[in-house]
């Protein structure tokens, strides 16, 4: 038997190849570079290859392709979604690359040493780092660009692995609370596991009725298939739950805290905005593109998660009385919030989802990196009890974090305005009043917390031994700068995304 | 007259408080001297615009456009209309006297004046952008962003309970901002099923035929919003507690008109957009106005403290406007637009003198003066005047306003103009009643045996002087400002498509 090598248009796949290839030679650097350089190595390997690779999806720009025999399709959304994951990628990489903070990065040089024992604090003190943790990214970010270009469920599939794997590992890598760092990661690994083999066995059913795993091939498969529509159902459910699992969506979304305060602040930044952004890229394509006609029997399903999400997010924030545990909670709202343009089914629902993932990327980065900045003896001081008074302490700190908090809530003049705005048009466009109305009223019952930590921060006396806010290194500088003035940007002048969102909001099939 | 007189004049602010917030550190004084210099500048600028508006001409003035978000159907809109015009006017001329007015206490407590004063021309640029714009969406932004700089005078300068004052002000706000902003998106969708395409220009959408039920679950959106913000009996609980905690400049700026963008937004926007329901829903706001001023006025006359009662009785105020506006007259609509500037010009002074009487004794509460009017006679005198002219006594300028209001109430309805009379009874007691236990009678004993009390400094009598003038002068000569409101109010009232009722029994009241 012949199997015909399928044909590659490798100038539409050349982003991924190239972080991936990056990736690759970042293990090598591992293995060749001495230690004291390796650091600087990968910063720059890095970083490079996130530039060449954004450079690369640019070149692409109104390229409509579908290559690798059907495996992978480059239309608009998909470009679109690389460069967000891409660019907000490279500015988290940004996050991990910072060494001024703690003694060496916020990553422990050997991971597997005992959290607490003796080598474990011997290591802490010392500055040498783990420098695998800029490769593994590459992976992850590889893993998602091709996760939102998959055009047929086995490749999503590998993609949604080679995106998830790097993440379990850089979860455990903390220099500090290593417990809590190593018990996220097992959790989240576990959990991702079982929400994978959901996805897998997904697939196998939906193939079993289909015939394919192509996913035009599924769509034309649900307008007239002779097969039992159980088998569409239960294994649409099934991938639902491994997709949800990944956006952090009500009720897939309990890791989602716990994973986000134990995990390494930048690696905590990197999941909320690129992982967000290919899991929902992901699910953005699946209905859009395969399910589209069967939208009668999964939209009102959406839809009540996307209401259980807001809400549950929400009220659950506001109970939160550590930072990161707040913004791990405050995305699950925005989570709700994003479904609720994927749900208008039309292109402004594409378009709006689209604009509000990059929107809200360059805000959470931002809200992680200031986390980063606020630090005691041991470490980041995440405890909100802890930030009582920092608007005095370090007014420019403080003013930055206020902008990113005034995002999260909606204020106008700030992107997180724009795109709510953006996703509730859509939905009333698409017939769902009541989806929008909920989602008011989550805004408003979201309003609350982050109000709460600017009372902090502003109005309320600074505690006698509060933590400092460390002067950020270039790094970390760079990040802040580019959050705020993304943050802000798109709230004054949205038009060129917008734009830019709406031209890219039409799949392939 | 058009051209980009309006967006410098919003802009300008904003960039005061950015070359403030750049200023040294520790330049306390500079930084008040550049921000009374700069708020000097924008009162030119709108005296300006006020010179070059025609009262005869289109209903529009300074009218510009810049496109801004076409996907979304927004531009960057920007005009006024009389009584936009006359906000402005009360906006330039009281930023610059609650500045001054500022002086000492912004630093207190070793906060950062510089921050004081940049939030205060922030505020300033807010509010502008409020009323000069014409685009829904484009005042919607403006509408929740002036929120910020506020939430930030009360929490960082105000009393000893701003924590609580500045978040209940903020939250009660927001969540009637987050009505607005379901309504503002409904009148988007609503707009490009009817118009073709969706569009937030103010002209544009006030000519749609608009379904009755969609067209009235909208107005409630934006009613909502402009209730709590104006504030409207049962939303007006977060007023006191804001009006009570912030520092006296803000809070001369919050009760004098920033409230008053709540009463601008009936006017301007769930009027002419939704006669329909604007019509349906009159009678309610017509009782919840009626109910405000009662029960408001009883409550000031229970307060307490100072800057509390005078926040009741802007409660009680806001009453009268609202009637005013929902009468559906020309009087009454005009009396309504008189009031908010009268109402802005009246109640900032009366918190200024207030303020003059807290910085000296250190306390709001009444109880903690009495007599002290023979102490500082001038004090008193400018006490006296402001609390006439809160309880609208002839020859202020409040009586102009509130009676043009009743007339107009009552040649509509009368039992309502009937009801709303007994308001004006009780805020003459709640006047008298606080002058009487803090300027009269025998002095405090907590006051100590000869008590050395400065009488009005020369900074106090260049920030009480104006308005005292401006009190009598329109109490005394209302026309000019009447001219230029009365042709705004006919044009809303046509879109309303509501016509005065024949004068009967109460003739005349055009001057």
């Amino acid at each position: 038997m012949n199997i015909d090598a399928p044909k590659l248009d490798y100038a539409a796949l050349s982003p991924m190849l190239i972080l991936l290839g990056a990736a690759c030679v970042g293990i090598l650097v591992e293995a060749f570079v001495p230690r004291r350089a390796r650091h600087w190595v990968q910063v720059v390997l890095s970083l490079a290859a996130l530039i060449a690779a954004f450079v690369a999806v640019v070149l692409q720009a109104k390229t409509e392709t579908i290559t690798a025999a059907g495996a992978v399709a480059i239309d608009g959304p998909a470009l679109f979604l690389s460069g967000s994951i891409i660019v907000l990628g490279a500015v988290s990489v940004l996050l991990m690359a910072e060494r001024s903070l703690d003694s060496g990065s916020a990553f422990v040089a050997q991971a597997a040493v005992v959290a607490g024992s003796a080598p474990d604090r011997k290591l802490a003190s010392e500055p040498t780092s783990h420098t695998e943790a800029f490769p593994l990214a590459l992976f992850a970010l590889g893993g998602m660009v091709l996760f939102v270009s998959a055009n047929d469920l086995l490749i999503m599939f590998i993609a949604l692995e080679v995106l998830s794997l790097p993440l379990y590992l850089l979860c455990a890598l903390a220099r500090r609370r290593r417990l809590l760092s190593q018990e996220a990661a097992v959790k989240y690994f576990l959990l991702g596991a079982f929400a994978s083999a959901f996805f897998l066995y997904g697939v196998a059913l939906i193939y079993g009725y289909a015939g394919s795993v192509d996913l035009a091939a599924i769509h034309d498969a649900v307008n007239g298939s002779p097969a039992n529509d159980v088998l569409l159902f239960v294994g649409l459910a099934m991938l639902l739950i491994g997709l949800l699992f990944k956006a952090g969506v009500v009720p897939f979304h309990s890791w989602t805290p716990d994973v986000y305060q134990g995990a390494p602040t930048p690696v905590t930044a990197l999941m909320a905005a690129c992982t967000k952004v290919a899991a929902f890229g992901a699910i953005l394509r699946v209905f859009y593109v395969a399910f589209q006609s069967t939208k009668w029997d999964w939209r009102p399903v959406l839809i009540a998660i996307a209401m259980l999400t807001m809400v549950v997010g929400a009220v659950l924030a506001v109970t939160q009385t550590d930072i990161k545990r707040l913004l791990a909670y405050s995305s699950i709202a925005n989570a709700g919030f994003i479904l609720t343009g994927v749900v208008a089914l039309n292109e402004r629902g594409v378009s709006s989802t689209l604009f509000y993932l990059a929107a809200y990327g360059f805000t959470t980065i931002g809200a992680f990196a200031v986390v980063m900045l606020v630090r005691d003896a041991d470490g980041e001081a995440t405890h909100l009890s802890r930030w009582a008074g920092l608007g005095r302490r370090s007014p420019l700190y403080a003013g930055v974090m206020t902008v990113f908090l005034l995002a999260f809530a909606g204020l106008p003049l700030t992107s997180g305005f724009i795109s709510k705005f953006a996703v509730f048009a859509a939905a009333i466009d698409g017939g769902s009043v009541a989806l929008v109305i909920v989602g008011v009223i989550a805004s408003m019952i979201l309003a609350f917390p982050y109000l709460r930590v600017i009372v902090l921060m502003y109005l309320s006396d600074p505690a006698e031994d509060g933590p400092t806010v460390s002067v950020p290194g270039g790094f970390t500088a760079a990040a802040l700068t580019i959050g705020v003035l993304a943050t802000v940007a798109l709230g004054v002048v949205p038009t060129q995304l917008l734009d830019l969102a709406g031209e890219a909001a039409q799949f392939v099939r | 007259m058009n051209g980009p007189w309006l967006p410098v004049l919003t802009v300008l602010p904003l960039v005061g408080a950015v070359v403030l917030a750049f200023l040294p550190r520790g330049a306390d004084r500079l930084a008040k001297l550049v921000a009374i210099g700069w708020s000097l500048v924008v009162l030119v600028l709108t005296i300006i615009i006020c010179a070059g508006f025609d009262p005869d001409g289109d209903r529009f003035q300074f009218v510009s456009s810049y496109t801004w978000i076409p996907s979304f159907g927004t531009r960057l809109d920007f005009g006024v209309d009389g009584i936009a015009l006359v906000m402005l006017a009360l906006i330039a001329v009281l930023t610059p006297i609650v500045m001054l007015a500022s002086w000492h206490e912004s630093g207190a407590g070793r906060r950062s004046v510089r921050t004081y004063y940049s939030l205060m021309l922030a505020l300033q640029a807010c509010m502008i952008g409020v009323f000069v714009a014409t685009d829904v969406f484009f005042f919607y932004v403006w509408f929740e962003a002036m929120l910020v700089p506020m939430y930030f005078l009360i929490g960082s300068y105000g009393g000893a309970q701003r924590q609580y004052a500045a978040v209940k002000f903020f939250l009660y706000s927001l969540v009637g901002g987050l009505f607005m902003l379901a309504s503002v998106i409904g009148l988007y969708v609503v707009s490009a099923r009817e118009l073709g395409e969706g569009t937030f220009a103010f002209d544009k959408l006030a000519g749609m035929d608009m379904s009755t039920a969609a067209g009235r679950w909208i107005w409630l959106g934006f009613f909502v919003a402009f209730a709590v913000k104006a504030p409207l009996f049962p939303f007006h609980t977060w007023l006191p507690d804001a009006g009570g905690q912030a520092p006296i400049g803000a809070a001369v700026l919050l009760v004098g008109v920033m409230d008053k963008v709540g009463t601008f937004g009936f006017l301007r926007y769930n009027l002419p957009l939704f006669p329909e329901a604007s019509r349906f829903f009159a009678p309610l706001v017509i009782v919840l106005g009626i109910i405000g001023i009662l029960y408001a006025a009883l409550l000031a006359i229970g307060q307490h403290d100072m800057k509390r009662l005078v926040a009741y009785t802007s409660v009680a105020h806001f009453g009268f406007i609202a009637i005013g506006v929902f009468a559906f007259t020309t009087q009454g609509g005009s009396g309504a637009v008189l009031y908010m500037v009268n109402h802005g010009i009246a109640t900032g002074a009366l918190f200024l003198v207030v303020g003059f009487l807290i910085a000296r004794r250190g306390s709001t509460l009444i109880s903690d003066y009495g007599g002290v009017g023979r102490l500082v006679p001038w004090i008193y005198g400018a006490f006296f005047i402001t609390g006439m002219a809160s309880l609208a006594l002839p020859m202020t300028n409040s009586f102009v306003s509130e009676f043009l209001v009743l007339i107009g109430v009552f040649s509509r309805n009368p039992t309502a103009g009937v009801v709303a009379t007994l308001g004006i009874v009780v805020a003459a007691l709640y006047v008298l009643w606080m002058i009487q236990r803090t300027m009269h009678g025998p002095l405090n004993p907590s006051l100590g045996e000869k008590p050395s009390w400065r009488d009005l400094s020369r900074r106090e009598a260049w920030v009480i002087a104006p308005l005292l003038v401006l009190i009598i002068g329109l109490g005394v000569y209302p026309k000019p400002l009447l001219d230029v409101i009365n042709p705004a109010v006919k044009a809303t009232l046509t879109d309303v498509g509501k016509q005065d009722p024949q004068p009967t029994e109460v003739a005349g009241g055009n001057r």
